[in-house]
């Protein structure tokens, strides 16, 4: 009810100061930790998003990515008196006090590209990647869209526990066996390269060896996709063994240039800050509301959804990378 | 006898203004002096009583080991294990509580965890006679490797009743704070005015002598070890309070930070010189630096280059003005 008054209050305050008003919206982000080519992606799109609506913005880390080294950078934008800080935390927890007192200051808090599982209510909404249920059938249409629709594939995951990993290749093993679409591919075997290149190409090489008749291997971490392409490459089999998954630009780019990777997959951390600083201003402005089921529109995204717990995706599908796009991504 | 050169015992007695202006201290507190300007040209929003008090709970903890590791210093050894002993006793702490311990049964094992760790230390510098320099680079490593088996390499949670050391204000200063400028008048007094703490200063300066003048080095330095270790867990537990979570890598490399307290503040390496005021004012300077700077969103890596020249001149004037004091 408070928050609703709020909201109106806002929104006609926006209406008759104008654009005067919205200009005077301070973000923030504070990232993980300096030098992390990954968030400069993500921070362009605040940046390029700032130059577009008006709002200003400005990033800090702290130099070391450990729980608390986050605390004197959020204690010092709370000081400063920002509107709207944006945090990929370092800590599901260690950051909930200063969190609180943040917001009783009336700045908006909102996670970026990873979320305080588990603490949910000490912050306002977190905007991640994409939506991770989907990930494993995407995955296995990525494959299958490279081999023909038909034949062996395998997996080549992170560690055992890997959460995120063990959740998408739950979601690839269910895709493959519901899905008529895909009624020819079978899943021989999923192996684990501990995100250690040697043991990545070790388990590469193997899979290699015990199937002689693999067409496809998805990877669904950044260092085993690496790997794995890196061992296509120097046995020149990239016509027979398609290798994809989820990789990071700039580590593929010489794969998909020599042809050993026709194509890959991940989010665009670059739109996780342009959806942001949308997010942040239109709060502010009092455009949009905070509320689960509510949609905005972003411009370039289409139209955005509040899931449940406060949680929005920036994309509703992975983004594909191939030779006609590899060039537009720098992380 | 007319005409000879002076010798040391002729030599004019300093003026009273030269003694107590002219030593480290004196550079700290101009230190913060130039830092309380600087930070304010940089950024509007630093000027902020509460704000600074604030910032100074982020590192209260450590700067309250940093008062005992002062005495542990002049007395001639060094412990580099506080910080790794504030994350394990913590640990402790907090894995016993979760383990359904009652919160202040689970406080006193922790203060005893963190007593043992001091013992240890003791035993193998004192007792063993091994350099504590690197007995404790051996413990620093071991108390962590100790706390990540308890904690794993998540955090445990504390019961909310015990959340926000931080939070608690005396007269409109946070908590921590007030215990930090408590344990420095404390300490202060009793390395400045009592037999103790003499000895402390006679047996840093040369601990033959002092064995020779009748002072139990062995017991005072093990006795200085086990305060270490009792107030490096207490303020483990701060910190524990005021996160509301604990996890194995809380104040990794604090360490280097109580050192660097110590030496801003005046503190010989070698033992024999320093004191509490010092440490107490050093403290001070570095959070008005670093949050001066943060607040002006400035980057990690100034802040470093900031931080090591500023401890750089302060070697270097701590050892000009020792040598043009002789002591």
């Amino acid at each position: 009810m408070l928050k609703k008054l709020l909201i109106t209050t806002t929104a006609a305050l926006a209406l008759t100061a104008g654009n005067a008003f919205a200009e005077d919206i301070d973000i923030v982000f504070v990232g993980k930790n300096t030098g992390n080519p990954y968030f400069d992606s993500l921070t362009q799109g605040f940046v390029d998003a700032c130059e577009v609506i008006a709002c200003n913005f400005e990033f800090v880390a702290p130099a070391t990515a450990e729980a608390t080294s986050q605390i004197p950078f959020l204690e010092a934008q709370i000081q400063r008196g920002v509107d709207v800080i944006a945090i990929s935390p370092n800590s599901p927890d260690a950051l909930n006090q200063v969190f609180d007192s943040a917001r009783e200051k009336g700045i908006i808090v909102l996670t970026v590209n990873g979320d305080i599982t588990g603490n949910e209510e000490h912050r306002d909404a977190t905007i991640l990647p994409t939506d991770f249920t989907k990930v494993g059938a995407d995955q296995i249409e990525m494959v299958g869209s490279l081999i023909g629709y038909e034949g062996e594939v395998a997996i080549l995951s992170a560690t055992t526990e890997a959460p995120d990993q063990n959740f998408w290749i739950e979601g690839m093993n269910e895709t493959i066996a519901n899905d008529p679409k895909y009624a020819n591919m079978t899943l021989v075997a999923t192996v684990y390269g501990d995100d250690q290149p040697e043991k990545s190409t070790t388990e590469m090489e193997a899979l290699l060896a015990n199937f002689p008749d693999l067409k496809g291997v998805i990877a669904p971490t950044t260092v085993g996709i690496a790997a794995a392409a890196q061992v296509v490459q120097s046995r020149g089999i990239a016509d027979q063994v398609k290798v994809t998954g989820l990789g990071l630009p700039s580590e593929m780019r010489d794969f998909v240039k020599d042809g050993t990777v026709d194509g890959f997959q991940l989010w665009s951390p670059y739109n996780e800050g342009w959806l942001a600083s949308h997010f942040a201003v239109g709060l502010k402005n009092g455009s949009m509301t905070n509320e689960v089921g509510a949609t905005f529109e972003v411009p370039n995204l289409g139209t955005i959804t509040i899931n449940e717990g406060n949680s929005i995706n920036t994309q509703s599908a992975l983004t594909t990378f191939n030779a006609d796009n590899i060039d537009d991504f720098d992380f | 006898m007319t005409d000879t050169t002076p010798t040391r015992e002729m030599a004019p007695a300093r003026p009273t203004w030269h003694v107590v202006l002219v030593r480290p201290e004196t550079m700290t507190l101009l230190l913060i002096i130039i830092g309380l300007v600087g930070a304010s040209i940089l950024s509007p929003f630093f000027l902020d009583a509460s704000y600074i008090m604030r910032s100074f709970t982020l590192t209260a903890e450590m700067s309250i080991v940093a008062l005992v590791l002062t005495m542990v210093i002049i007395s001639g050894e060094i412990d580099l294990s506080p910080a790794a002993n504030m994350a394990l006793s913590a640990c402790v702490f907090a894995w016993v509580q979760d383990a359904g311990v009652a919160l202040p049964l689970a406080v006193i094992v922790g203060l005893l965890a963190g007593l043992a760790m001091g013992a240890l230390n003791a035993f193998m510098s004192i007792r063993m006679q091994l350099p504590s320099i690197i007995v404790t680079i051996g413990t620093l490593i071991f108390f962590r490797g100790l706390a990540q088996i308890i904690a794993g390499d998540r955090s445990i949670r504390v019961p909310e009743s015990f959340v926000g050391i931080n939070a608690v204000m005396v007269f409109g200063v946070p908590l921590p704070v007030v215990i930090f400028v408590l344990c420095a008048i404390v300490l202060g007094l009793v390395l400045g005015t009592t037999v103790i703490g003499r000895q402390i200063y006679q047996i840093g300066t040369n601990q033959q002598a002092a064995l020779h003048a009748g002072i139990n080095a062995k017991r005072i330095k093990v006795g200085l070890f086990l305060l270490l270790g009792v107030v490096s867990a207490a303020a483990g537990m701060m910190a524990a309070s005021r996160l509301g979570s604990v996890r194995y890598d809380l104040v990794l490399g604090g360490e280097l930070q109580m050192v660097l307290m110590a030496m801003l503040g005046g503190t010989y390496i070698f033992g024999g010189r320093g004191t509490i005021l010092g440490t107490f004012l050093a403290a001070w300077l570095l959070v008005i630096v670093s949050t001066g700077m943060t607040v002006a969103n400035l980057l990690p890596a100034i802040q470093l280059t900031v931080l090591g020249i500023l401890l750089i001149v302060a070697i270097i004037a701590t050892n000009f003005i020792y040598a043009r004091t002789q002591r």
